[in-house]
C-alpha cells in the first residue's frame, strides 16, 4: 500500500511542476489549450493527493506498522478517532493534510473564477503551482509519510496530548486557515503578473479570505480551549511562538478584510492591499516553518526535524517574489484618489490597519527574538509574557475603540459635532458601564476597567446601528419589526455580518479581561477530607479513585464543591498514565457556571503515595464567553459569506466581458 | 505490492488524460490563442468599477443619513461630491461605450 501512496505522491509532484512550467508558459506566450491543460493538472494534483491521504488514513485505521510514520504515531489500542487524527500527528502527516487543503483550495478556487476572470486564472495556476511544487517536494524527497520499516507488534502511540477530542478538528481548521490564505496571496501575485490590477482578483477572493479568515480564528480559538482543558496549567493562550504564528496572520488578514473596502469603495489602498495580502501569506508559511523547524522552543511543536531550511528559503522565495512585484507594478497600482479628512471611515479603517500591522510586527519581533539573539550574542533570549501583554494593551484597547468608532463615521468626512451626536448614545452607555464596574470594585484593573468600558461602548454602537437600521428601513417600507431587521441583515450581509463578527470581539476582550484581570487562584497539599478556599468557593477533597481506560490508566481526585453554604456537587481532577507512550498527563477538573460564564478551574499538581494530593485552583470570571465569542464570530462570518443573488447579478453582468467568449469551448 | 503498483500506474494514466484532454477534445483549433481584454475592454471594465463604486457610494450615503449615523450638515457637505463623483462615473461609461458601439458600426 505504501507504493500506492508514494506514487500519488510522485504524480503530485509531476502535474504540480508541469502545472506550473506549462501554465507560465501559456500565460506568457498567450496559449489557451496549454493554459487550460495546466489548469486541469491542478485539479488532477488534487486528486491523487486525495488517494496519498486515503492511503495513510487506511494505514492507521489498519494499523499497518510497516508505515514507519504509522508505528510512531499509533497503537493497537488507540481509539479509532486519534487513530485518524493522528493523521497529522507529526511532521509528514502535516505536511501531507498542507497539501491536500492547498490542492482542493486550489481547485475550487480556480473552478470557480475560471470563467469571470479567465486572463487572471491564467496568470493564478503557475502560482498555486509553485506553491504546491514546495509542498510536494518536501513530502517526496525530505519527509515522506510513506517510509517503510520491519514491522513491529505495536506502535509507539500518539503523544497523550493529542488524544484530545479537540486535537482532532482543532489542527484542520487550523490548516484550512494558513492554506486558504495562499488563494488570495496566488490571486493577488496573478493580478500583478498579468498586469489586471483592477478589482478582479479582490471579487475573487473575497469569500476565500473570509474562509480562510473564519477557519484560522475558529482554529485558535480551538486550540486555546484544548490548552485550557488539556495543557492544564490554568490558561488558554500562553503567547507561545506555535500559538502566535497563527495569530499573526490572523491579525494582517483582519488588517486586509478592511482595508480591501476602502479600495472596492473609494479605489485606494491598492500596494497596502496586495501588500498585506502577501505579508499574511509570508506569515502563515513563517508560521509552518516555526512549527515544524523546532527552532523554537514550544509545547505545540510535536515533532523537530531538518526541514527548517527548506521552510525558511521557501519564506525568503516568497517574501522576495512578493515585494519585486509590487515593485515592479508600483505604477499600474498608484491612484489619484486621496484620505480628504483625517476624521472619516477610511482614516479610522487606516487607524485599525495601521493598530492590527503593528501588533502582528510588535508579536513577529517577540516571537523571532530568540532566533535573532542567538545570531547575534549566541544566546537564546526568550521574551516573556509581560512584553507580549504591554503590546496587547497598547494596540489592542485602541483597536477595541475602534472598532465601535469605524463604522458609524461617515465616508470622506465628518464633522465634529455630527460625531457627538451619533457616539452620545454608546458613549454614555460606556461611562455609566465604567461607573458602575468602579462601584463594583473593577477599578483593581485599569486595563480590565478600561476594556469593559470600551466594550460597552461597542455593544453599545452595535446595537444602535441594527436599531437605526430597523426603523430606517421600517420608515421606508412599512414592513414589521422582525421583517424589517431580517431584510437590513439580508440585504446588507457584508456589513452587518461584520456586526456581529465585531460582537464576537467584544465578547472575546470581556471574557479575556474577565477570566486573566479579575481571576483568583489558591493552592495547597489536602489529605482526604481537609478543604480549600478560593473565592467564594471552598473545595473538600473526598477520594481518590483509579481505573484502567482505554489505553491509560486514569488516577482522579474527587473534590465537593460548596459557595457561600451552597452544596454545588463535586469535580474531579487528577493524572492518566499511557502505558503505550509511557507518559503521564493532568487532567483538570472544570466546574462551569453557565449563567455568569465562571469556571472552576482545578489541577491535581501531585499526587502521594498516602494519598495526600497538591492541588491549584483558579477561579476564572467570564471566561465562557470566549467559548461563546467562538460561536457568534462563525454566525458572523457565515452571515458574510453566504451568497447575495443580487450582487452576483452585478458582478456577472459587470465581468461578462473579462470572461471567455461563449464560443470557446470549455476544457 | 503489485496490484497496489498497478493501481498507481492506472491512476498516472488516468491524470494524465485529464492534463491532456484540451488537446484531445481540440486537436486543431481555429485559433490556439488565449482570450485577452483590448485595451478598450479593460477600460470598460474600468468604467463599470468605478460607476458601480460611485453608485455604491451615493446609496450608502443615502441609507446612512435616512438611519441617522449621518447628520444633515455632513450630508451636505458631502452629497454634492458624491453625486458628481457618480455622474462623473456615469459620463465615463457612456463616453466608453459609445466609442464601442461606434467602433462596432464603422467595422
Amino acid at each position: 500500500m505504501a507504493d500506492l501512496g508514494r506514487a500519488a505522491l510522485l504524480l503530485t509532484l509531476g502535474l504540480s511542476v508541469y502545472a506550473l512550467v506549462a501554465g507560465a508558459a501559456a500565460a506568457a506566450l498567450g496559449r489557451r489549450r496549454l493554459a487550460h491543460s495546466a489548469r486541469n493538472a491542478l485539479y488532477a494534483s488534487f486528486l491523487s493527493t486525495l488517494v496519498a491521504s486515503v492511503v495513510l488514513v487506511a494505514g492507521f485505521v489498519r494499523d499497518d506498522f510497516s508505515l514507519a510514520y504509522v508505528a510512531g504515531h499509533s497503537s493497537r489500542d488507540l481509539p479509532l478517532q486519534y487513530k485518524l487524527s493522528a493523521f497529522w500527528g507529526g511532521q509528514e502527516g502535516s505536511l501531507l493534510l498542507w497539501l491536500l487543503i492547498l490542492t482542493a483550495y486550489a481547485s475550487l478556487a480556480i473552478w470557480f473564477a475560471r470563467r469571470r476572470a479567465a486572463d487572471l486564472v491564467v496568470w493564478v495556476t503557475p502560482v498555486l503551482a509553485g506553491i504546491g511544487v514546495a509542498f510536494t517536494w518536501l513530502l517526496v524527497a525530505v519527509s515522506s509519510p510513506f517510509d517503510t520499516i520491519a514491522a513491529p507488534a505495536d506502535g509507539s502511540g500518539l503523544n497523550p496530548s493529542l488524544q484530545n477530542p479537540y486535537m482532532v478538528i482543532h489542527p484542520v481548521f487550523l490548516y484550512l486557515g494558513y492554506v486558504g490564505l495562499a488563494v488570495p496571496f496566488a490571486f493577488a501575485m496573478g493580478a500583478l503578473l498579468s498586469g489586471r490590477t483592477d478589482e478582479r482578483w479582490i471579487v475573487a477572493t473575497r469569500r476565500w479570505t473570509i474562509i480562510a479568515w473564519t477557519a484560522l480564528g475558529v482554529g485558535q480559538l480551538l486550540g486555546a480551549h484544548w490548552a485550557y482543558q488539556e495543557v492544564g496549567w490554568g490558561g488558554y493562550y500562553a503567547w507561545d511562538p506555535v500559538e502566535n504564528a497563527a495569530l499573526m496572520p490572523w491579525l494582517v488578514a483582519t488588517a486586509f478584510l478592511h482595508s480591501v473596502m476602502i479600495q472596492e469603495k473609494r479605489g485606494m489602498l491598492r500596494v497596502w492591499n496586495v501588500s498585506l495580502v502577501g505579508l499574511a501569506f509570508c506569515l502563515s508559511l513563517f508560521g509552518t516553518f516555526l512549527t515544524r523547524s523546532g527552532i523554537v522552543s514550544s509545547i505545540h511543536s510535536f515533532t523537530q526535524s531538518g526541514i527548517g531550511p527548506w521552510f525558511l528559503a521557501f519564506v525568503v522565495i516568497a517574501v522576495v517574489f512578493t515585494t519585486v512585484m509590487i515593485w515592479l507594478r508600483l505604477p499600474q497600482l498608484r491612484t489619484s484618489a486621496r484620505l480628504e479628512s483625517l476624521v472619516s471611515r477610511e482614516a479610522a479603517f487606516l487607524y485599525n490597519n495601521l493598530l492590527l500591522v503593528a501588533l502582528g510586527l510588535t508579536i513577529l519581533w517577540g516571537t523571532a527574538w530568540p532566533i535573532v539573539s542567538e545570531a547575534v550574542r549566541g544566546e537564546a533570549v526568550v521574551v516573556g509574557r509581560p512584553y507580549y501583554d504591554f503590546f496587547l494593551r497598547i494596540f489592542g484597547l485602541p483597536l477595541l475603540l475602534l472598532m465601535g468608532i469605524g463604522p458609524l463615521i461617515a465616508w470622506r468626512r465628518a464633522s465634529l459635532r455630527g460625531l457627538a451626536r451619533v457616539f452620545v448614545w454608546p458613549a454614555g452607555v460606556a461611562l455609566a458601564t465604567g461607573a458602575f464596574l468602579i462601584l463594583l470594585g473593577a477599578g483593581s484593573s485599569i486595563p480590565g476597567l478600561i476594556a469593559y468600558t470600551f466594550s460597552a461602548f461597542v455593544l453599545a454602537a452595535i446595537v444602535l446601528e441594527f436599531a437605526r437600521g430597523t426603523a430606517a428601513r421600517r420608515a421606508l417600507t412599512g414592513e414589521s419589526v422582525p421583517a424589517a431587521f431580517g431584510q437590513l441583515i439580508g440585504r446588507n450581509r457584508r456589513r452587518y455580518g461584520g456586526y456581529v463578527v465585531h460582537a464576537s470581539i467584544v465578547l472575546l476582550a470581556i471574557g479575556v479581561a474577565g477570566s486573566s484581570a479579575y481571576d483568583s487562584v489558591a493552592e495547597g497539599r489536602l489529605a482526604r477530607g481537609e478543604s480549600l478556599t478560593v473565592g467564594d468557593y471552598t473545595l473538600t477533597y473526598r477520594a481518590l479513585t483509579e481505573r484502567d481506560g482505554a489505553n491509560a490508566t486514569e488516577i482522579r481526585a474527587l473534590l465537593d464543591v460548596r459557595r457561600g453554604g451552597e452544596e454545588l456537587g463535586t469535580v474531579s481532577a487528577g493524572k492518566n498514565a499511557y502505558s503505550a507512550e509511557q507518559q503521564v498527563s493532568n487532567e483538570v477538573g472544570i466546574r462551569s457556571d453557565l449563567l455568569t460564564g465562571e469556571d472552576l478551574f482545578v489541577i491535581a499538581e501531585q499526587v502521594r503515595d498516602d494519598g495526600a494530593v497538591f492541588f491549584r485552583v483558579f477561579v476564572k470570571p467570564l471566561v465562557n464567553l470566549i467559548w461563546l465569542a467562538g460561536l457568534v464570530f462563525v454566525l458572523g462570518s457565515l452571515i458574510t459569506l453566504w451568497p447575495d443573488a443580487r450582487e452576483e447579478r452585478r458582478l456577472a453582468t459587470r465581468y461578462a466581458r473579462a470572461g471567455e467568449p461563449a464560443d470557446r469551448p470549455a476544457t | 505490492m503489485t496490484v497496489w503498483l498497478v493501481l498507481g500506474a492506472a491512476l498516472a494514466v488516468a491524470l494524465v488524460v485529464v492534463v491532456a484532454l484540451p488537446f484531445l477534445r481540440d486537436p486543431a483549433p481555429s485559433s490556439d490563442s488565449l482570450h485577452e481584454l483590448t485595451a478598450a475592454e479593460r477600460e470598460r471594465l474600468e468604467a463599470q468599477e468605478a460607476r458601480d463604486r460611485a453608485l455604491a457610494a451615493l446609496k450608502e450615503l443615502e441609507a446612512d443619513h435616512r438611519a441617522g449615523r449621518v447628520s444633515d450638515e455632513d450630508y451636505r457637505s458631502v452629497i454634492g461630491v458624491v453625486r458628481r463623483d457618480a455622474a462623473d462615473a456615469l459620463r465615463r461609461l457612456d463616453r466608453v461605450e459609445g466609442a464601442r458601439a461606434g467602433g462596432a458600426k464603422s467595422r
